[in-house]
């Protein structure tokens, strides 16, 4: 601990002051009711000085989490199972994930020797640069806002090479999808962990050659060129985690669903590459029970309401799995604004055929081009204004409702529930 | 009709970038609610593509994977067999791209198309991405189009292919003009599910392979019209 505050005492004067200013910037952000402010708070400081982000990674063993879906509540589960080691950890927990919110999580924790880092799919490269990790985790890749972010496959390309050019650095990463798998494979040391892969649109063909994959179970083969799902040393199977030992334990986590099981192997995978047991690790994961607001459970007016965000195709399939049955009611939510994607085509990659007979309800900004979605699926509906309206039409079938929204249309009725964590 | 309309969704595994899936949909529902039996073949592209649909469709794709699917179509044969004998090929953005002699490849260099379009594409210096309007060739007597773009191409007509429509908004082929078709080939840049908000044109493939069609009942039509207006108005308010 020492010899790290050491460290960040000798950051040069110019870090130091543009740390301060930009912890100034994020208070008065905050205090505005705009956010949590990291990302105003590191864009002040960046712009006091550019490489302060690799300046405050040194010293400091830093993790790096990405992939499409799954990365606030990874790097939540990874932050918690590394509890065990002691001493502070820096993290963006609020989804700031790009080099700005980076540097205000290092900013605000000078003290802490471990970060763990959600990063964004598209500054990966730049990051790993910046921060030289000493953990890479690459959980899945699939389409995702195609009207702003990268073709998946370029993704996996680039990830391909940046990994390659960091050789010290570990990578953990999900065999079971291809294209990670194979931009994993250019990495001197990989921890694979077959976390399962719902979604599989984007990886019908092999990211190498191109030729149709292979498919038998989980496992995967290119018949042109070789390249093969490589040996897994942690395994998800069901609710029970398979360590590197063989050993079997199960996760019995609070989180609901596949793919939090899923991300809590990832994150068991991490903890051991940092010492922790298996058992240590694994009772701090049970103890997380909502992240940043996901999967938290309000009641309003006699009405359990639980809010689930899913953001592209992949998430609303794993989404649909964890829904309370029948009776439950069921509220869809799509905007279509700038962090959500200004195209909603990605509905019609979603099969909803599943929910004929269920009571859903239809909201959001772009409520239209959702109920023509369903309408194709021969799912009956009922169009709402607001999450009042919601409640309302929820209370005469059950006294719950499931929510299910994509990113500002979660954002508003977590605001119109009161900010809940 | 004696044996379903036959639907065949042409490499989904390849070209299928973003809610494809839809196109088929709404033919399908489109085709049902007027009692016509229909069916949808996913040919991969490990698979041979049969030469007896009815209407092809294309989808979006990287520019990685649409190389590899205008190689492996040309070396198969059956869509090109397909659409000599007069079938339906409607294909959106990269699909279309595809229809053409020729078209942009990843590092930039000309890949040979499938030539069922006559029409060239590269690609061009921004990237068209938003929601696009365009008039219809009054011929085909469809509605305005309405949807998103999302791509870099800019693509050239020769003379045996029209112009599908005029734009009013966004890029498509990147001279005014949007998409292009010659007899039954019909290509668009609109991406993804391209008909959800052009029924018009969905009707006018299906008139294409299966003859006059009754039409809807207007409760049918009423949530997708609502759609198209609430999209048209709020691209010409936003300006």
């Amino acid at each position: 601990m020492d010899d790290n505050s050491k460290q960040r005492f000798r950051l040069p004067m110019r870090a130091r002051v543009a740390t301060t200013v930009g912890g100034a910037a994020a208070t008065v952000s905050r205090l505005a009711g705009k956010g949590d402010g990291s990302v105003i708070g590191g864009v002040i400081s960046l712009r006091l000085a550019p490489d302060l982000l690799s300046l405050l990674a040194v010293g400091r063993r830093v993790v790096l989490v990405t992939g499409t879906n799954g990365k606030t509540t990874t790097t939540k589960l990874i932050t918690a199972a590394l509890a065990p080691l002691g001493g502070e950890i820096a993290s963006n927990i609020y989804g700031a994930n790009m080099e700005a919110g980076l540097t205000s999580a290092l900013s605000r924790a000078p003290d802490a020797r471990v970060a763990v880092l959600e990063t964004d799919e598209k500054y990966i490269p730049a990051m790993i640069k910046a921060t030289r990790p000493a953990v890479v985790v690459l959980l899945n890749l699939s389409r995702d806002q195609m009207d702003r972010a990268a073709e998946i496959w370029l993704l996996a390309r680039r990830w391909r090479e940046a990994i390659e050019n960091a050789p010290d650095c570990r990578v953990v990463a999900n065999a079971d999808d291809p294209l990670v798998a194979w931009a994993a494979s250019s990495a001197r040391k990989v921890t694979w962990v077959a976390a399962g892969q719902r979604w599989r649109e984007d990886s019908w063909c092999c990211p190498h050659c191109g030729a149709h994959l292979q498919r038998d179970g989980d496992d995967w083969s290119c018949k042109e060129c070789g390249l093969r799902r490589p040996p897994v040393s942690w395994l998800l199977y069901d609710n029970e985690v398979i360590d590197a030992t063989g050993r079997s334990t199960p996760l019995d986590l609070a989180l609901p669903g596949r793919a939090n099981r899923s991300n809590a192997v990832i994150a068991l995978a991490v903890a051991e590459a940092f010492g922790v047991h298996i058992t240590q690790a694994l009772r701090e994961l049970r103890a997380v029970t909502s992240v940043a607001g996901r999967y938290t459970q309000v009641n309003r007016r006699g009405c359990d309401i639980r809010l689930l965000l899913a953001k592209n195709p992949a998430g609303w399939l794993e989404a649909l799995d964890v829904m309370a049955p029948a009776p439950a009611p069921i509220l869809l939510s799509v905007n279509a604004q700038g962090p959500d994607g200004r195209d909603t085509s990605w509905l019609w990659d979603v099969d909803f055929r599943r929910l004929r007979g269920r009571h859903v309800l239809v909201g959001g900004e772009r409520r239209l081009d959702l109920a023509v979605r369903l309408e194709a699926d021969e799912v009956a509906f009922r169009l709402v204004n607001d999450i009042d309206e919601a409640i309302d039409a929820a209370l005469t079938v059950a006294p719950n409702l499931e929510v299910l929204a994509n990113y500002t249309a979660f954002q508003q009725y977590r605001v119109a529930l009161g900010r809940v964590q | 009709m004696s044996r379903p309309l036959r639907l065949v969704w042409v490499y989904p595994d390849l070209l299928s970038t973003y809610g494809d899936r839809g196109n088929a949909l709404v033919l399908e529902r489109r085709a049902r609610l007027r009692g016509l039996p229909v069916e949808i073949v996913e040919v991969n592209s490990d698979q041979p593509v049969p030469r007896d649909g009815d209407i092809y469709l294309m989808g979006g794709g990287e520019d990685l994977p649409q190389t590899l699917a205008a190689r492996r179509l040309l070396a198969d044969g059956g869509l090109h067999a397909a659409a000599e004998r007069g079938a339906v090929v409607f294909a959106v953005c990269a699909g279309y791209q595809m229809l053409g002699l020729e078209f942009g490849g990843a590092d930039d260099a000309p890949v040979r198309g499938l030539g069922l379009l006559d029409m060239r594409s590269g690609r061009g210096e921004r990237r068209a991405v938003g929601e696009i309007v365009a008039d219809v060739d009054p011929a085909l007597n469809v509605g305005k189009l309405t949807g998103f773009e999302n791509h870099q191409g800019v693509t050239r007509l020769g003379q045996q292919a029209r112009p599908l429509a005029r734009t009013t908004l966004g890029t498509g082929n990147g001279d005014g003009t949007e998409g292009a078709y010659a007899g039954r080939v019909l290509g668009t840049y609109l991406h993804g599910p391209a008909l959800v908000r052009n029924p018009g044109l969905a009707d006018l493939l299906l008139y294409w392979a299966a003859g006059p069609l009754p039409p809807l009942p207007p409760q049918a039509e009423e949530l997708a019209s609502r759609l198209r207006e609430e999209r048209l108005a709020a691209v010409t308010t936003d300006g």
